[in-house]
């Protein structure tokens, strides 16, 4: 690889975290997926959302793991970026909230107030 | 640290030492992949008897009392074996002032066995860890592979009971 | 109503993410999207742009300085391995967070796993090395799986391999796993453990920059040190030095955590005050509890009492009241802790971990623990705890390695802070936060006990008696101070600690 292919590779790694190939703006869900998170049960989170997701037929959505995002007694945490939104933050997640969430949010676009970090803390 | 070292007789099968036998071919004569070796081989018998710190002698070509002596360092190496759920209670300092302590002693009080040991019929051992990392769930404890976090030591006595009936 | 973003809440927005900037926010296992926040542009500079000398300056000019503990500025490290002509040198990354309570180290592993490969590589081309090892503790799996998709994404893209990025530069990393000894965290004793040994220190000198890793000159940092390299490299010095306090430059990464509201991984600018990490992004002590300590530094530190709060958090503020920054566990105390039984806490830590090499170490630790077993036991006197704290300076001065050397603060630091706990308990023979079991006895509050007959009911040896509807008395002969009785009496809290 030369400095100009990393260069190029960025730039379309760029195009792909916000774009779909279509030209969608990729709204994208992350879940916390470091050691903590995992123990508190972020895994079946992130397949539920990944599975509701599918189901939905929301292709501009991407559910993703990451590491940790820091505030281990609401773990599991999950995030979500609309394009052109604030970030939501989502806390002490479970599979059916992850489901709720989809329908609510992803799909209907009203944020569940509820289960967001600022109704905690 | 002071290890206890297991007298059951050695019940190694030759698919086993076929297995470690293939690790250490794999390291190439590299003798400071010594632990890697050491660590697959726990892998495979759940624990390092003497005989099998004399295949990684003789395999490796490094003596055995040097290999004894890495193994006796490490924590992680275990010179006994393990029970079929192994119990760790986190003793990490977020844990502690969370009341780990209390936990370990009514584990150790349920099961009759101290940190270290395994019980009679081999189906639990305990061990006291230092930090699994979970410090928000604190204090944790490790079964296996499964975390239970935020516990109270009134807890144990069912959680144990979903083991010994598993 | 709005939704209250997350930097908005109490615990983030003090923060400022530079260790920790892509964990979080990328997916760890794809090397796309590291590359997509601008990763291994660092790299292409260093290797395109600059001579390694020039690297070394940037280094030495952002002020960052050795993130594990020691505080020991990173540029200079760099430019002493750089100094020493040699045909093979090692970078060697220590991810051997022993200390308990803390997993900075590891969030990073397991968040951001590229900046650690990005950072390696750039400090073996400042430094002449041409292979690199990170060595990691065994109770980790899943930083290490994340690391060797890093390292082999990284590979299959030539950004570590030979001739990297065509500048004629090679790095190799490779990942040697640990086996759960704390003091292989200690720089030597990593690089003893990595060539298949036991993990015990060397006499320093000479110095890993001399006589390292296989005998050959090494550079060593921990994890969280190596991760504020490519955002130095890339945005030069300045950006970084001009965050923090005047000789500790940039942020640092905490595990908060205890008898604390908000637990978490917090990443702050130097200079931030404890006060402001407890009481605003720690949200303060639960339970109507009070705040009574807070432990940094893990097993090699000291705990630091609410009147030293406002102490804004460098490496020279901490050592100047005997404790240490450490590697960055934050471990806070309420008030329902006994500082006694504390600091045994930590030296049976280091008693255990001790490895044995040096007498100081081994069997000074190990004669500190009895005294505190006796004081703890109610056996102690007044001429114990001088003895222990004259100890605790001779262990200091003479042990071999770091472990040794800091093992006695955490008991300093309690004799410094609290040494009435520790009067109390050799004069008084009584234990003022009511933990230390020897010198408590349970009691029934004759006005408040309802004559429920809980309490003797949960009473393992039966030392408790009394009627239905009258009040209830504990044998103190009997008594083994479970505190069942306690916890059994939970509706009107008669059974009380005295």
């Amino acid at each position: 690889m030369t400095r100009e292919e990393l260069t190029a590779a960025r730039d379309a790694a760029v195009q792909t975290m916000t774009n779909t190939p279509q030209g969608k703006p990729i709204t994208r869900v992350v879940v916390g997926l470091a050691t903590c998170g995992i123990a508190a049960g972020a895994t079946p989170v992130l397949a539920a959302f990944q599975e509701a997701i599918a189901a939905a037929g929301l292709d501009s959505v991407k559910a993703l793991q990451t590491g940790c995002i820091g505030m281990c007694q609401f773990e599991p945490l999950a995030e979500i970026t609309v394009p052109g939104q604030e970030k939501v933050t989502y806390v002490n997640m479970t599979p059916d909230k992850a489901r709720e969430v989809v329908q609510k949010h992803l799909v209907g676009g009203s944020v569940i107030e509820e289960y967001t970090v600022g109704a905690v803390a | 640290m002071l290890k206890k070292i297991s007298k059951l007789p050695f019940t190694g099968t030759p698919e086993q030492e076929a297995q470690l036998q293939a690790i250490i071919a794999s390291v190439d004569g590299d003798k400071s992949l010594l632990m890697h070796v050491m660590q697959k081989a726990q892998g495979i018998y759940g624990y390092l008897p003497f005989e099998v710190q004399a295949i990684i002698a003789e395999g490796m070509n490094i003596p055995l009392e040097h290999i004894y002596g890495v193994s006796t360092f490490y924590a992680q190496f275990a010179l006994a074996p393990k029970g079929k759920y192994n119990i760790s209670v986190c003793l990490g300092t977020a844990c502690y002032v969370k009341g780990a302590q209390d936990i370990l002693d009514k584990v150790t009080e349920e099961l009759g066995i101290i940190s270290g040991e395994c019980t009679a019929d081999g189906q639990f051992s305990i061990e006291a860890c230092r930090c699994i990392g979970a410090c928000g769930l604190a204090p944790v404890m490790m079964i296996n592979d499964d975390v239970y976090g935020t516990l109270t030591p009134a807890q144990i006595p069912a959680i144990l009971e979903k083991y010994r009936n598993a | 109503m709005a939704v209250k973003p997350l930097v908005e809440t109490d615990f983030y927005r003090m923060q400022t993410r530079l260790a920790l900037r892509n964990c979080g926010v990328i997916d760890p296992e794809s090397i796309d999207e590291y590359i997509a926040r601008d990763g291994y542009q660092a790299l292409a500079r260093a290797l395109l742009d600059l001579q390694p000398a020039d690297v070394i300056q940037i280094m030495k000019d952002s002020g960052l300085r050795g993130r594990g503990g020691g505080g020991f500025p990173a540029g200079l490290k760099w430019s002493f391995t750089a100094a020493n002509a040699a045909d093979q040198k090692y970078v060697v990354c220590n991810a051997d967070e022993g200390d308990p309570g803390a997993f900075m180290d590891r969030s990073v592993l397991e968040g951001d796993p590229h900046a650690i490969v990005e950072a390696m590589a750039i400090c073996g081309y400042a430094t002449g090395a041409t292979e690199g090892y990170v060595y990691v503790r065994a109770e980790y799996p899943i930083a290490v799986k994340r690391l060797e998709i890093a390292i082999a994404a990284a590979k299959e893209l030539g950004l570590l391999g030979k001739n990297i990025l065509g500048s004629g530069f090679d790095f190799e990393l490779f990942i040697r796993l640990g086996a759960g000894a704390f003091v292989c965290g200690e720089e030597t004793a990593l690089m003893t453990s990595i060539e298949g040994n036991r993990g015990e220190p060397r006499p320093r000198p000479p110095y890993p920059a001399v006589k390292g890793l296989f005998a050959k000159p090494t550079t060593e940092n921990n994890v969280e040190t190596f991760a504020n390299v490519p955002q130095i490299i890339l945005h030069g010095a300045e950006p970084f030095a001009a965050m923090g306090t005047e000789k500790s430059k940039g942020s640092k990464v905490f595990a908060l955590g205890g008898n604390i509201t908000n637990t978490g991984l917090v990443e702050i600018p130097m200079g931030t005050t404890l006060r402001e990490v407890i009481e605003v992004i720690g949200g303060g002590i639960p339970g109507g509890h009070k705040f009574k300590a807070v432990q940094t530094g893990g097993p090699s530190g000291g705990c630091i009492p609410a009147e030293h709060l406002d102490i804004a958090i460098d490496y020279d503020n901490l050592s100047a009241i005997g404790c240490m920054i450490g590697s960055g566990g934050m471990i806070v105390m309420d008030d329902s802790k006994c500082m006694v039984d504390i600091a045994r806490f930590f030296l049976d830590f280091t008693v255990d971990e001790s490895c044995g090499k040096c007498s100081p170490c081994r069997i000074g630790t190990k004669r500190m623990l009895e005294i505190l077993d006796k004081i703890i036991a109610g056996e102690g006197t007044l001429a114990d705890v001088d003895k222990l704290e004259e100890l605790a300076y001779h262990i200091k001065e003479n042990s071999l390695c770091g472990l040794g050397q800091t093992a006695p603060n955490p008991v300093l630091a309690t004799l410094r802070f609290f040494r009435d706990e520790y009067i109390a308990h050799v004069t008084e023979h009584r234990c003022p936060a009511g933990v230390c079991k020897s010198m408590l006895t349970y009691k029934i509050d004759p006005d408040k006990c309802i004559g429920c007959t809980l309490c003797a009911r949960a009473c393992p040896v039966n030392a408790i008696s009394g009627k239905v509807k009258e009040v209830h008395v504990i044998d103190p002969l009997k008594c083994i101070k479970c505190g069942a009785c306690e916890t059994a009496c939970k509706k009107v809290h008669a059974v009380y600690k005295g």
